[in-house]
């Protein structure tokens, strides 16, 4: 984009009236600061490097208004913002440098785009005349970024640095929420100019959210009128819009039994007894087998993620489906709507509330109560109170879990112990979660809890990694130490790449190709880092090490030997109908 | 079933919208069967016309992925019988074929094509049409050697008395004083 072009386009999105800001002449950098503030940013979370020194220089003067958490590798940076911006609802700010900074950002992008989580990345760029010859640390990263990030703009003219940070901001929080990269030359950042900021509000090719479409939502309430059978499914889309008291009144109205995605995890509280859990691969019995029971689905802000619908032929094959999306090209893309509800599930779900008729389902939600104890009695009884000698997963999840009286921001890395946690611990409050899901990115764990903490320092977070995972961002442990973050971190360790190996004995003949873990004494490791820590291998002592992290003040790493061979169930085998869910 | 589908985007004229476009494309392994870009009839909003071989849910799909991008404004879909459209190609002869008769004279005659430009060693010859036609030109020409064929993106406008693009912006502004 030329800047004449940008300003233009710039100049016809920009509302009028805005607030009267007297021009002050200043660096890029500063200009980048002053931006931020405006934005009402409080935290970022970066990594140094030559192309990005002249705003790190500037961010010197400004440490009182912004902070800034130094993170041990780009990554941790990106995973730290996400899991700032998932805990707080807020954007997540990072500062990378170019080349290797900006590559080691990607990770993070991707898994902020998939799982729409808004950030603004900041990354410093080589000086202007040097783009495209190969320069020092010199990476397209506007290219690699493209088609990860919701948007992304590179900056090579200072005027350009206010306009450029209000769109990214507007873009990232705005409709479904997404990753924004800027990309600033060295020389915009020393460059002065004469400074103004005007939020952006609207951008002439950019329609965040449709108006909802009233008589859609009235064919959605007559659908759900005349339903005998219907299934609601929360996704993340509901904690998104803030809208999860409507969900409760819709609920508590209607009598339809909820479940819920990976994301949609804590929308509503799991004992609520309408909830009947968790939706997907690993998800429970209930709500899997039950999909293909009812006779009406309503989606609400999730997008049929094929771990959630097994078998796309094979899905929800007796029932009509209402579909509530703020992005249109979720519409039909997997699953064809009867009833597409485009726009803001905030403004549509009252309409619905108002439109449907009070109800109950109570022989229906029974059927899923009675999915409930097979499940029991195959799967949690033993997952939770074990009679074999080794500690499981489950247990763990659950003995946490309560001490935390079910209060407490749960994060997880990738794996069994994810899918672990995701089952058995349990929420009172929305925004509880932080898990990397679309992506499914291990390394996401312990930078993710580190930036939900310091964006929740008042509430608990809990940080649950597998052995594999957490050596795939340890480092952060140096982040976690420096910033004191209270954080519980309880690694389930079980001396394998325990996902990849349970598949591995399911589909692959027990073939146990390159899963083992030697594994380094993580006690010596956390220790130091200036972390307590304590390891349990006995059940008897879990119990008093668990209250034992809960009381202490300062980040906490909790170890804990499971056995070697646990297996995540039920499970839906990849290409399996959602109905032929396997307990065993 | 596959058909023919002919897709005009329109985006705002930035720098990198091009490849932003097209990775929808390529991510989802829909062959650009023709690609044209230009400038539209309003000021500062830039064409995109794409022809592509798929089913009608592959392309209604793919049109809402494109549309996702912040920058790109709309995206409308044409059956090829909405649309009036034409290519142009140019065929590079040996100007020594044209003295040994009148044959090629009769083609381009024949064809509605013209001849741009004769040198003592090279003739070119423009054609415009459909590409069936500026093909088959060139398979008869071709027996008095083209060293040189090329066919141009689709350029395309639709039947339609209304015009979309107007349209769709207008409703957009509409929708802007609904929310305000
Ligand atoms: C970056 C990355 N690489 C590879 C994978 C594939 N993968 C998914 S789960 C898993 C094993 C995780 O092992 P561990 O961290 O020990 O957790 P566990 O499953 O044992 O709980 C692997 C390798 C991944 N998800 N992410």
């Amino acid at each position: 984009m030329s800047l004449e072009t940008l300003q233009i386009t710039f100049k016809e999105d920009k509302e009028m009236g805005t607030d009267n800001i007297q021009k002050k002449r200043m660096t890029g950098s500063e200009a980048v600061m002053q931006s931020l503030i405006h934005e009402g940013v409080k935290m970022i979370f970066g990594y140094p490097g030559g192309a990005i020194m002249p705003i790190y220089d500037a961010l010197y003067d400004y440490h009182s208004q912004l902070h800034h958490i130094l993170t041990r590798h780009e990554q941790g940076a990106l995973h730290a913002a996400q899991g700032y911006a998932r805990a707080t609802g807020d954007v997540g700010v990072c500062f990378v440098t170019s080349g290797p900074g900006a590559t080691n950002a990607i990770t993070g992008i991707a898994d902020a785009q998939i799982d729409s989580t808004p950030l603004v990345v900041i990354s410093g760029q080589v000086a202007s005349p040097l783009l495209g010859t190969d320069a020092f640390q010199e990476t397209d990263v506007v290219g690699i970024s493209q088609p990860i990030t919701k948007w992304n703009y590179q900056v090579k003219n200072v005027e350009e640095i206010p306009e450029a940070i209000a769109r990214a901001f507007y873009i990232a929080r705005s409709g479904r929420p997404g990753p924004v990269l800027i990309d600033i030359t060295k020389d915009a950042q020393f460059a002065e100019l004469d400074f103004e900021y005007k939020k952006v509000e609207k951008i002439r090719s950019y329609i965040p959210v449709t108006k909802t479409d009233e008589e859609k939502v009235a064919e959605a309430a007559q659908l759900i009128n005349l339903a005998k059978k219907p299934l609601v499914l929360v996704g993340q889309g509901v904690i998104l819009a803030e809208a999860e008291k409507d969900l409760m009144s819709l609920l508590e109205k209607t009598g339809m039994p909820a479940a819920w995605t990976l994301l949609g995890m804590s929308a509503m509280p799991t004992d609520h007894p309408l909830n009947v859990g968790m939706l997907g691969m690993h998800g429970n019995y209930g709500p899997n087998i039950k999909t293909n029971d009812a006779d009406l689905i309503i989606a609400l802000g999730m997008r049929f993620d094929d771990r959630v619908t097994g078998n796309v032929q094979k899905y929800a094959t007796n029932a009509k489906v209402i579909h509530f999306e703020i992005d249109p090209a979720e519409i039909n893309k997997i699953i064809y709507a009867d009833v597409p509800v485009l726009g803001d599930i905030k403004e549509s779900l009252p309409m619905l509330v108002e439109k449907v008729a009070a109800n109950k389902h109570e022989a229906w939600v029974e059927e899923f109560r009675a999915c409930d104890r097979i499940e029991d009695e195959k799967i949690i009884k033993n997952e939770l109170y074990p009679t074999k000698e080794g500690l499981t997963m489950g247990e763990v999840v659950r003995r946490v879990t309560e001490q935390f009286n079910d209060e407490a921001i749960l994060v997880t890395d990738v794996g069994q112990h994810q899918m672990m946690a995701s089952r058995y611990f349990k929420f009172k409050h929305s925004r509880s979660v932080v898990t990397s899901g679309g992506l499914g990115t291990m390394g996401f764990g312990l930078p993710a809890a580190l930036g939900a903490q310091l964006g929740q320092p008042d509430r608990a977070v809990c940080v649950f990694v597998g052995d594999g995972g957490f050596q795939m961002t340890i480092q952060e442990l140096g982040t976690i130490w420096q910033t004191k973050a209270p954080v519980k971190i309880i690694l389930l360790n079980n001396n394998f790449l325990g996902m990849v190996r349970q598949w591995q004995e399911m589909f692959f003949d027990k073939r146990y190709a390159s899963t083992e873990l030697i594994n380094p004494d993580f006690q010596m490791i956390t220790r130091g880092y200036g972390i307590a820590c304590e390891k349990v291998e006995k059940r008897e002592d879990l119990d008093g090490a668990i209250k034992r992290m809960a009381e202490t003040d300062g980040p906490f790493l909790l170890e804990v030997v499971v056995e070697k061979e646990g297996n995540v169930l039920p499970m839906v085998p990849a290409g399996a109908a959602v109905n032929e869910i396997r307990l065993e | 079933m596959k058909q023919e589908f002919t897709l005009s985007i329109y985006s705002e004229n930035h720098v990198g919208l091009l490849n932003q476009v097209t990775t929808v494309f390529t991510r989802r392994h829909i062959n650009i069967e023709s690609l044209n870009t230009s400038e539209s009839a309003i000021k500062g909003i830039h064409k995109y016309t794409v022809v592509v071989f798929a089913t009608r849910e592959q392309v209604d799909k793919l049109a809402l992925q494109i549309e996702k991008k912040v920058d790109v404004i709309k995206v409308f879909v044409f059956t090829a019988d909405e649309i009036i459209h034409q290519e142009i190609a140019l065929y590079k002869v040996p100007t020594e074929a044209l003295l040994n008769g009148n044959e090629i004279e009769r083609l381009v005659r024949k064809h509605g094509a013209r001849i741009l430009e004769v040198t003592t060693k090279y003739t070119v010859i423009e054609k415009t049409g459909h590409q069936y036609e500026t093909q088959e030109l060139f398979e008869k020409l071709d027996h008095y050697g083209v060293s040189q064929f090329v066919r141009s993106g689709r350029v395309a406008v639709t039947k339609l008395d209304q015009e979309l693009l107007n349209e769709h912006i207008k409703k957009l502004e509409d929708q802007k004083t609904l929310l305000d």
